[in-house]
């Protein structure tokens, strides 16, 4: 063993979509701690999935379709961190596809938050000023020379780098009128051209080439001016690090509280601040940085609630119902369509790619309700009720039966679920719920026939605890 | 926990994506609703008047027997300053009551708050329908969300009975040691505690029930049903909440708006004569509303987001007929290019619902003063 599993289970939990018993043998086997954060941060070193591939077997570019491809990356990736900082960035960045003009834009946006997410943060905010599906949800399409519309302006500001309190009305207006001009090409319609993407256009007889000063700087700024000045701020980088926690370390409050309520862990927001600014936005530093840290490495007992997308991805990872293509994965988010469909993202409050405001989803606790929590309790039940389902197969295989000693059993079980932590007295709940399974041994079913209780039955009840709900 | 007759109940249906309310009550006597409309357009002979200037889109017809017999009021031009294009945006200030910040608090959780102050049953504010609408969330105030009452509740879809009645237990068992444990595990395990609680209570809700009234098989008919199931049960319920998806018109509106009017409007007349039937119609109000407008102007083959809709209100003790006014549809008052101006706030709608049906304050909840109407007979 050359590292601890519990270790390496929280890391591929909160660094990726978890981890199967055989990933945990071969990496606690093969890699220190140490090796595995390095190779989280340089996804390079293994192969990505092929998106032509995923395109043969889920056809089409519609939000919906790309929702399916999209889970099943986060499922089968060899490139977890990869994966999990295009969601950090959805997350941030939140577009939605119901304000949208062309249905696929909202995918094109995640696979460039997927190539960029791992270099640095000025990369990141100019790929994500030239999006189509940014410029179209912020209406940097009609931010005109002549007449300003400051709504990007506004949120590059507020919501995706500095926050609150760290920049004038008038910073807002020079940003602004920096950004004019940054625009799309429409895309050729749908019918009967076929699917083509919206691109980025720079209109210079639209862009104003007037004096601005932003934050002290003054001069004929663009675009890319505004990012350069805004990456060097210690308010952005405070900010980014206070994200990159609240979504890998432990839940902060909610983000518009932040310029009113103190971090958790100040001295960890620092640390990674000092990162940030010295390395001029790495993000593969500050990740390094972060996931090597002592408050990251003691933060497995954090609390953290999951996201919906982390709970569902993370459960499918675990039955290995999807390690190859089949039909079904887009049906996971739900849309408005089917309100009432249960057992869906949309259905525990995270339709994917369809965030409620600008300001994105409220994470944390605030997940929960009785009905997200009802959803999330039996959807998770669900998955782990088919004994046929590969992943489900293996940690029944090497779980043992219910003739074994109960807390052993649960501890086992716990372990091969992706090395899930509980409290004390959560795993005192399921020994003695695994000490009713054994009295019951046999339980009647609906026709009055009797069927064998077995060790899935234990499993269920796992994936029902409070402590499951946590990352 | 039996709702007292003197308990006024409220039911709120959403209309999600923006009804068009030029096309379910029609001002079909107006030139300029010919010239802005080209092909969505709903004809003089396909509206059921109920005036000179306006009639019911007669694919709604239950709403004109419901007008006809005072029970259906129909406030014209709901709406607020500067109505926002977005979906989301609208909605949440429709269901927040904060047009200038993202608010947090929905209208009818606070109004929860007010009328169940600790929290005493988990039931006083029902959500028919999956996940939480922000109206009906408010941090600390348990509000139940019911998708299917036969299987609400969490593991009754365990196959063997006797199997499911030990792991409920020992959910309970579990959620109930994780309170007290950390705010947000003691959050969460109180969450699961009041979805047992909640199921206890709906357990006997559907074997009670029986009607001859046979609603429709279509979302929002079920939803009505569902609603008078849990309140003929008499589980003390007050807000009840539910959504009618679709509304968001841009194309093939023609077919697609008279299937939302006959679903809804038969849902609406089948509910208040369930209740009729029941003799429990006196103390229910329906309202249904929606986030915008759509724009004077149709594009060919539906609408786009405009402003300037129209709320309803449905009930036997509602005193039915037209408030506010309708919208003016002449080019010379339209806003932001081709949308309609607001000719009452919508606030002005909840302060009057919650003051005069549910007597319950309505400033700190709708976040001001504005002036009511008077569309309730008691």
């Amino acid at each position: 063993m050359k590292s601890d599993r519990a270790e390496v289970a929280h890391i591929m939990r909160r660094a990726g979509f978890g981890a199967t018993p055989s990933e945990l043998d071969e990496l606690t086997a093969e890699k220190t701690y140490e090796e595995i954060v390095d190779d989280l941060v340089n996804p390079e070193r293994f192969p990505a999935i092929d998106s032509l591939y995923l395109d043969l077997y889920y056809d089409g570019q519609t939000q919906l379709t790309y929702m399916g491809k999209w889970l099943y990356r986060m499922m089968n990736t060899k490139r977890p961190l990869e994966e999990k900082m295009a969601l950090f960035l959805h997350h941030i960045f939140p577009v939605a596809h119901g304000k949208s003009e062309h249905d696929p834009s909202i995918g094109v946006e995640i696979d460039t938050f997927r190539s960029v997410a791992l270099t640095n943060f000025k990369t990141i905010l100019l790929e994500t000023a030239k999006d189509p599906a940014m410029i179209f949800w912020l209406d940097n399409n009609e931010n005109h020379k002549d007449e300003i519309n400051e709504n990007w302006g506004r949120e590059l500001l507020e919501l995706f780098t500095m926050g609150i309190g760290n920049y004038t009305e008038d910073d807002i207006k020079s940003t602004s009128r920096a950004f004019t001009g940054w625009t799309f090409e429409q895309p050729l319609s749908l019918y009967p051209m076929g699917h083509h993407n919206a691109v980025f256009e720079y209109l210079p007889e639209d862009h104003d080439e007037g004096e601005k000063t932003f934050l002290g700087h003054t001069g004929n700024l663009k675009g890319e001016d505004i990012i350069d000045i805004i990456v060097k701020q210690p308010a952005t980088a405070r900010f980014i690090s206070r994200h990159l926690y609240n979504f890998f370390v432990e839940d902060e409050p909610q983000v518009p509280a932040w310029s009113i309520e103190e971090p958790n862990d100040p001295e960890a927001i620092e640390q990674l601040s000092k990162v940030f600014l010295e390395s001029e936005g790495d993000m593969r530093a500050v990740l390094k940085e972060l996931f090597s840290s002592e408050f990251f490495r003691k933060s497995i007992d954090k609390k953290r609630v999951k996201s919906p997308v982390e709970l569902v991805a993370g459960l499918l990872k675990q039955t290995g119902e999807f390690r190859s293509p089949k039909p079904g994965l887009h049906a996971f988010n739900g849309t408005a369509i089917q309100a009432g469909k249960e057992g869906t993202m949309r259905s525990m409050g995270q339709e994917m790619l369809n965030p409620p405001t600008v300001e994105g989803w409220h994470t944390g606790h605030e997940w929960i309700d009785s009905g997200t929590l009802g959803e999330r309790v039996n959807f998770a039940g669900k998955q782990f009720s088919n004994a046929s389902m590969p992943g489900v197969q293996e940690i029944l295989q090497r779980a043992g039966t219910l003739d074994e000693d109960s807390a052993d059993l649960v501890t086992r079980c716990l372990d091969l679920m992706g090395g899930i932590r509980v409290s004390h007295e959560t795993h005192a709940g399921l020994v003695a719920y695994t000490e009713e399974l054994k009295t019951m041994r046999k339980a009647t079913g609906a026709e009055g026939d009797q069927k064998e209780v077995n060790v899935l039955d234990l499993l269920r009840m796992v994936v029902s605890t409070v402590d499951y709900q946590f990352a | 926990m039996n709702t007292k007759s003197e308990d006024k109940v409220l039911v709120v249906i959403q209309l999600t994506g923006g009804n068009d309310f030029l096309n379910t009550v029609v001002p079909y006597n107006n030139g300029h609703y010919y010239d802005a409309r080209k092909k969505i357009i709903i004809n003089r002979d396909q509206v059921l008047p109920i005036n000179d200037e306006l009639g019911i889109n007669n694919t709604a017809a239950p709403f004109k027997r419901l007008y006809d017999e005072g029970k259906m009021a129909i406030v014209q031009g709901a709406g607020y300053p500067d109505s926002s294009r977005s979906h989301f945006r609208s909605m949440d200030i429709w269901q927040t009551c904060e047009p200038e910040k993202v608010g947090l608090e929905g209208w009818l959780g606070l109004a929860v708050r007010e009328l169940d102050p600790r929290s005493e049953n988990v039931l006083t504010g029902v959500n028919i329908g999956r996940g939480l609408p922000r109206a009906m969330a408010v941090p600390g105030v348990p509000v139940t969300s019911i998708g299917d009452i036969e299987r609400y509740g969490v593991m009754n879809d365990f196959e063997r009975e006797q199997l499911r009645d030990k792991a409920i237990e020992t959910f309970k068992h579990l959620y109930g040691l994780a309170m007290g444990t950390g705010p947000v595990s003691d959050y969460i395990g109180k969450t699961g505690i009041d979805v047992l609680k909640g199921a206890d209570l709906l357990s006997e809700v559907a074997a009670k029930y029986e009607s001859s009234i046979e609603y429709a098989d279509n979302p929002i008919a079920q939803s009505m049903r569902d609603v008078a199931r849990v309140h003929l049960a008499g589980l003390g319920t007050r807000i009840f909440y539910t959504s009618h998806a679709g509304y968001d018109t841009h194309s093939n509106q023609t077919a697609g708006h008279a299937k939302l009017m006959t679903e809804l409007s038969g849902g609406i007349a089948d509910f208040l004569d369930d209740l009729e039937h029941h003799g429990a119609a006196d103390n229910v109000a329906v309202l249904a509303f929606t986030e915008f407008g759509r724009r004077m102007r149709d594009n060919g083959s539906g609408t786009d987001h405009g402003s300037g809709g129209g709320a309803f209100l449905f009930g036997k003790n509602v005193a039915g007929g037209l408030y506010s006014e309708y919208p003016s549809i002449d080019p010379a008052h339209w806003e932001h290019g081709d949308d309609l101006q607001h000719t009452i706030d919508f606030r002005s709608i909840y302060g009057t619902i919650l003051e005069q049906w549910m007597s319950v304050e309505a400033a700190p909840i709708v976040k001001g003063n504005f002036e009511q109407i008077h569309p309730f007979k008691i």
